[in-house]
């Protein structure tokens, strides 16, 4: 019957001009370039000579301007998890239980995962941003026409700083939170500094601390990497460098999920 | 007269948008070259495939006897470091002094030690007459001081070949002036060959040896100022009111 081929043909139509399809053709399209993005990074890596200048200053930008917020944060989240715990852990009459229980979350999960969403915001949409806009005023393309590889000077050391200082961050931030939940401890009940972090180390070991640790360098190298290539490949014009800025955040975020996920179902694996 | 640049039948598409037709023109050693053309014209793209940031669909494309199509990384980077390029919005590195912005291109030539560096840096300042600016940030400069730099920075490695992208757009008619002068004078210091591209005539005036118009894609007119100036060509006198 040539109505139903008619009908079959208008539906493919339809599925073409489909929003669905047409996501999952930017989806693909986008994966690909990331793959080649990061072929490039590793492949351009390991060529002479080593930005270390510009790797220290990079290291500097994202370490040090970014300790006041990851430290306020962290100290918040240490103070807020231990409050809102204690209530539910008291019913059980398990209050002695709160330093450790707080300590393996934030260790584990909670200090990783926020102290990266924050960085991605912070960090990553500045990487955007500032790539883009000298892609936009031409500077990358200066740098290119007096000789200089511009991939190795600008992302290569960006990419290397994030994946160095982000874990460094990271452990920073769960210092501080740990200091803020044993605030939180003392504000009922007296517990000393010492036995507090006693309590806390008796259930963190190796096993915490090594894959948590191993992840963050995960974290910081998508949220380079996601800013770098976002900023590099902006569209030209001032949009462009917003657009950078924004999908930055919004991609490096979700991939820091993506990676926790991972991270947290391999470590289950090789567990017991 | 021997010819620095040779560029044979160019052509080159974005999408359905062809943007340079056929294009063949040579640039002779310590020749001054005036392109005018109207925007969008594809005179950026035309100067960006001479050093290759952009790739051309067909034709041949010369410089200093090599041939740009053929050329690996090294060799490009290397025959870069002969040709200037000043952007249209000069491009100064927003997060570089003046200082740093005049070493980067001097970074890979490691035989250089610092204070020849420092010397050279100071030279190029006072060609361009802006010594006084040396530790200032890219921020702080006037549009047609941020040309300056950018010519000082370009001219630091001396290159053979000069590529100005509108060297005058968007300056007043004085810092203009002072500009195309500027452009005439390290012609006749460093005996450079150079392709200005412009619409301000004024520019071509002070500047020109040759003209050549550019129009919808090809070569539409070639001469000397003079000559053209003469034209009674509708598409050629829009240039010269
Ligand atoms: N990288 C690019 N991608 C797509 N189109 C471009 C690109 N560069 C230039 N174009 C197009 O080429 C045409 C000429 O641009 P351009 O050379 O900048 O003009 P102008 O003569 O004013 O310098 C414009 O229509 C522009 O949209
Ligand atoms: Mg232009």
């Amino acid at each position: 019957m040539p109505n139903t081929i008619l009908k079959y043909k208008t539906i493919i139509e339809n599925v073409k001009t489909n929003s669905i399809y047409k996501f999952f053709k930017v989806f693909f399209t986008e994966v690909t370039l990331i793959t080649k993005f990061t072929v490039n990074f590793f492949k351009t890596l390991f060529i002479p000579p080593y930005e270390f200048n510009e790797l220290i200053k990079q290291c500097y930008i994202v370490g040090c301007k970014s300790l006041p917020l990851v430290g306020i944060t962290g100290f918040i989240m240490g103070l807020v998890l231990t409050i809102q715990s204690r209530p539910t852990l008291a019913q059980f009459g398990a209050e002695s239980w709160l330093p450790a229980m707080v300590g393996v979350s934030i260790v584990r999960e909670i200090g990783p995962v926020i102290t990266a969403i924050i960085c991605a915001g912070k960090i990553g949409s500045s990487i955007g941003a500032e790539l883009a806009s000298m892609k936009v005023t031409e500077q990358i393309d200066a740098m290119e026409v007096s000789g200089i590889n511009p991939f190795k000077y600008i992302v290569v050391t960006r990419i290397l700083a994030t994946t160095l200082m982000i874990p460094l961050l990271v452990i920073f931030s769960d210092a501080i939170a740990l200091f803020g939940s044993f605030l939180a401890v003392n504000i009922k009940g007296d517990v000393s500094f010492i036995l507090y972090f006693a309590k806390v180390f008796e259930k963190l070991n190796f096993i915490d601390l090594m894959p948590s640790l191993i992840k963050t360098i995960f974290f910081g190298f998508a949220i380079g990497l996601i800013g770098c290539y976002k900023g590099y490949n902006s569209d030209k014009g001032t949009q462009g460098v917003g657009a950078s800025a924004n999908s930055a955040v919004v991609m490096g975020s979700l991939l820091v999920f993506i990676i926790d996920m991972i991270a947290v179902q391999l470590t289950s694996l090789f567990t017991p | 007269m021997e010819n620095v640049i040779e560029i044979e039948h160019l052509k080159k598409s974005f999408g359905n948008n062809q943007v340079l037709k056929d294009i063949s023109l040579n640039l002779a050693k310590g020749e001054n070259l005036v392109i005018l053309g109207k925007s969008g014209t594809g005179k950026s793209v035309l100067i960006k495939c001479i050093v290759g940031l952009i790739k051309p669909d067909e034709g041949k494309l010369t410089a200093l006897q090599k041939n740009i199509l053929e050329l690996n990384t090294k060799e490009l980077n290397a025959l870069r470091k002969k040709i200037g390029f000043l952007f249209q919005s000069a491009a100064l590195y927003d997060s570089m002094s003046v200082k740093e912005n005049l070493e980067f291109p001097l970074r890979d030539l490691k035989e250089l030690k610092q204070d020849e560096i420092n010397i050279k840096v100071i030279e190029a300042l006072q060609n361009v007459g802006l010594e006084k600016a040396i530790n200032k940030m890219p921020s702080e400069l006037s549009g047609g001081m941020r040309k300056r730099i950018g010519l000082a920075r370009t001219l630091i490695l001396n290159p053979e070949i000069m590529l100005y992208d509108e060297p005058t757009t968007g300056l007043d008619p004085i810092t203009s002036k002072e500009i195309s002068s500027l452009i005439l004078e390290m012609q006749k210091k460093f005996n450079t060959a150079s392709i200005i591209i412009t619409h301000d005539i004024e520019c071509a005036r002070i500047t020109a040896n040759r003209v050549i118009v550019l129009n919808d894609g090809t070569c539409y007119a070639e001469g000397t100022f003079k000559e053209l100036e003469q034209s009674n060509d509708e598409k050629i006198k829009g240039f010269f009111i």
